[in-house]
């Protein structure tokens, strides 16, 4: 081999590694930093992992929010109305959180089954559900029929 | 009569500009084709004409708004008689429809310079030029006719009064963010143009990159700021401190300045050295190809933010075409013609093109991490393969060790000479500048707060690397003049842009270092009388007030804050907002700017017993991440103008050569 088809050589092989390094760096790093989106009747049949940072959705459950009246911390249940899920949170929740409106919470399952949560983002629908919660509860196979009646009415009920 | 036919004016002008824009595509690309300088002469006055055309337009809506026309379907859901006058004005782009026509508006601004500004180019050149600016302009005015009219009526049913606009967005910073930031996206579709003519016209050279350099840097100078006002906003408006969530819609702005600030180190490499020519045109194709995909990305309603007003499907659909098309066609252009404009150079593997070309690789990945991230939960999504959010570890996890390591080479390249250095000459110019900013690194963080950390040292020593080789070539620099000032005055303009745009990102490094690593945030509950410490400062609510401002009712909470280092004390007025018309709450922080910490304060919620949580926090340098990315457009800016007193002189013998090329190239197709 000449030199100068070595020396291009080695530049290509190079390059492959680096690619190569670079690709499988970006997939690890995607792979342990993906939330996945679980809904109550997803958590309530076991179907989401504990002590795993995951991320849950529904409706913010009517009289459910609960105050400490010495710290910050709250808690309350979201459910999406075939199913509830109960969540500890600390600090100060979104200008948008209601009762009877949509939630996304990120953070932990435990062990015992309540939710605690290191965010909370408030989702406003005209649907009165957030559409990966209709879409979880449809793969649970409940129809909207299930549920729609019963979010409509709350929703409405809560707006006058 | 006439004010009562406004709307209609407007939708008939936008017509009239489409019509021209058609034009303007065919005939002189067309005149090109068959060697008719008749028809290539269209261009001009139809770009002037479309420019006309889609202001009147603009025009109109912006007076529906003025006058509170809530007839017209887009005012009565955007604005409100309560509104103040200089949100109804910026209102027109706080929605889909108004934000498109300003998009289109820009477009068809910057066609119109581009054709009026580029009288030295050749004949062939400018109406290819035109052409394709024209061809998107007939992409984005039928998008607005078919799909997004803002000129729509709601009739006869007219409402009493307007649903107001949203209360985030009735800020300073709404007025000047988006304006920016499409000034940028927009801009890059004249160096779009321009690539896709060089590649037609099988001509890429020294002349081309000197029209095309001006483009770029200016369309990339209104993007840093677009970006850096974005991040502002954010920090202000949201109400809970953060600068930069790694949301998918900031990194859709992020995206085509990484590729641009890729494209104008390219271009730097073409001009001087003659190669990399098609890298730089295939990152000019990237550039406004990733600008299309933001557009889409924010405005097609698959994301949930602020941003995506648009929940028509067909809309989204319409600019994934339009996308579609774009990337196809230019790629297509681009592998048939690039072998003939691709001119090989040889370099060293120790000279400025070789770092330049590593400068490149590194942004093109960061591009290409990001673009992963961001996309890959949407795939996910469309293929019904579940919901899944990707979070800001991953995008911090790739994007800091990345920017690293391009600090590294930032170091080297602007000391580092064409062609071939030895590396002995680049140890002896860096040696004393790389040791200055270890120790300099690793004491600063000490003498600041009296303890170390390691991160907020790697972020120091890397600015530092950014800086110290730079003062060092502008000694060596100045060496030899009569004077150190004489010295001085002779360096380019260019170079000084060169020296600033590095030194913004010095700036904004050293501002994520500090404020990422040194940052302090309590929440607690607080009724009046309460005291918090903090950094220093002892905040004591005083009172909480109510008032009524022109469109909301507020909650105020009075804090006292006492500095008790130099005891100097001052008020700050945090506000929980209810605005009327929409019924929704909204944060409106308190803030005590300053160059080295701001503090703020946020009314988080009413906890119905008299108290409030409220959210203090102490933010060191976090001013420095906004005027590092001014001083970066601002050094944008300098190059262009120096470019252009270059070029003034320069006009005349590249005109004469380019005719020469011109005549040549008719001969030979």
């Amino acid at each position: 081999m000449t030199p100068k088809r070595r020396q291009k050589l080695l530049i290509i092989l190079g390059c492959l590694m680096l690619t190569a390094l670079a690709v499988g760096l970006t997939l690890y790093a995607l792979r342990a930093n993906i939330n996945l989106f679980f809904s109550p009747v997803q958590i309530a049949q076991g179907d989401a992992p504990v002590e795993r940072t995951i991320r849950a959705g529904g409706m913010v459950k009517e009289g459910s929010v609960i105050r400490d009246p010495q710290s910050l911390d709250v808690e309350f249940q979201i459910t999406d109305y075939v199913d509830e899920l109960g969540v500890a949170y600390s600090g100060i929740l979104p200008d948008l959180f209601r009762e009877g409106q949509g939630v996304v919470v990120i953070g932990k399952l435990q062990n015992d089954g309540r939710f605690v949560a290191d965010k909370v983002l408030a989702r406003h629908d005209e649907n009165y559900m957030p559409p990966e919660v209709a879409q979880a509860l449809e793969e649970a196979g409940y129809s909207a029929a299930d549920y729609q009646a019963k979010a409509a009415e709350v929703g409405q009920r809560l707006e006058q | 009569m006439l004010v009562k036919i406004i709307p209609e004016l407007g939708h008939f002008a936008l017509i009239i500009a489409l019509l021209m824009a058609v034009v303007q595509t065919i005939m002189p690309l067309a005149g090109v084709a068959t060697r008719r300088p008749l028809w290539m002469a269209y261009g001009h006055p139809m770009a002037v004409g479309q420019f006309l055309f889609i202001a009147i337009a603009y025009l109109c809506l912006t007076t529906s708004y003025a006058l509170d026309d809530f007839s017209v379907a887009n005012v009565a859901n955007n604005s409100n008689s309560m509104l103040p006058w200089y949100y109804k004005l910026s209102a027109v782009w706080g929605n889909h429809e108004g934000s498109v026509l300003l998009w289109s508006l820009m477009l068809a601004g910057w066609g119109y310079a581009a054709s009026r500004f580029s009288n030295s180019l050749p004949r062939n050149m400018l109406a290819r030029v035109q052409g394709i600016m024209g061809f998107i302009s007939v992409g984005f005015l039928l998008f607005i006719l078919l799909t997004s009219n803002p000129f729509t009526r709601l009739l006869p049913n007219v409402p009493q009064d307007g649903a107001d606009l949203n209360p985030l967005l009735q800020d300073i910073g709404l007025i000047v963010h988006p304006p920016m930031l499409y000034m940028g996206y927009v801009g890059f579709s004249v160096v779009f143009a321009f690539a896709i003519a060089a590649l037609l016209g099988g001509r890429l050279d020294a002349a081309w990159t000197r029209w095309a350099r001006p483009w770029t840097n200016i369309a990339w100078a209104f993007l840093t700021v677009g970006i850096a006002l974005g991040s502002w906003w954010a920090y202000y408006e949201l109400g809970w401190g953060g600068w930069w969530f790694w949301d998918p819609v900031e990194n859709a702005s992020l995206l085509p300045w990484l590729t641009g600030t890729a494209l104008i180190h390219s271009l730097a490499v073409t001009e001087k050295r003659g190669s990399f020519k098609s890298w730089t045109v295939l990152l000019a194709i990237f550039t406004f190809s990733l600008s299309l995909m933001g557009t889409f990305l924010v405005r097609s309603g698959v994301l949930t933010s602020v941003h995506a007003f648009a929940n028509d499907p067909s809309r989204g659909l319409f600019i994934l075409v339009l996308l579609a098309i774009t990337v196809t066609l230019s790629l297509g252009i681009f592998a048939l013609r690039a072998p003939r404009v691709s001119h090989h150079v040889s370099f060293s593997w120790l000279s400025r093109d070789a770092l330049l070309l590593v400068n490149n690789i590194l942004l093109v990945i960061m591009t290409v991490t990001i673009l992963l991230g961001t996309l890959y939960p949407l795939i996910l999504d469309s293929l019904g393969l579940g919901k899944i959010s990707v979070g800001p570890p991953y995008f911090n996890a790739l994007f800091v060790p990345l920017t690293v390591v391009m600090c590294i080479f930032m170091g080297l390249g602007p000391v580092a000479r064409w062609k071939r250095m030895a590396s002995r000459e680049l140890v002896g110019k860096l040696w004393l500048a790389g040791g200055a900013a270890l120790v300099l690194g690793m004491v600063l963080p000490l003498i600041y707060r009296g303890e170390w950390n390691l991160w907020a040292s790697l972020g120091i020593v890397a600015a530092l690397w950014i800086v110290l080789p730079m003062v060092r070539d502008l000694v060596d620099k100045t060496r030899h003049g009569t004077t150190r000032l004489a010295g001085l005055r002779k360096l380019s303009l260019a170079y000084w842009g060169m020296v600033l745009g590095h030194l913004g990102i010095a700036v904004t490094i050293i501002g994520v270092a500090v404020v990422s690593n040194y940052a302090s945030e309590r929440t607690v509950r607080m009724a009046p009388g309460t005291t918090v410490e903090m950094a220093g400062y002892r905040f004591t609510m005083n009172e909480l007030v109510s008032r009524r401002g022109a469109n909301f009712i507020a909650d105020t909470a009075v804090l006292e804050v006492h500095n008790i280092d130099s005891g100097r004390h001052f008020q700050m007025r945090p506000e929980k907002r209810f605005y009327l018309a929409t019924g929704m709450p909204m944060t409106q922080v308190a803030l005590r700017p300053g160059l080295f910490r701001d503090l703020y304060v946020a009314m988080g919620e009413d906890l119905n017993d008299g108290s409030w949580a409220m959210r203090i926090q102490y933010k060191p340098f976090v001013r420095w991440l906004w005027l590092g990315g001014l001083l970066m457009a601002l050094g944008g800016v300098l190059a262009v103008i120096d470019k252009r007193y270059r070029r003034t002189q320069a006009v005349s013998h590249v005109q004469l050569a380019s005719r020469q090329h011109i005549d040549e190239q008719e001969v030979t197709p």
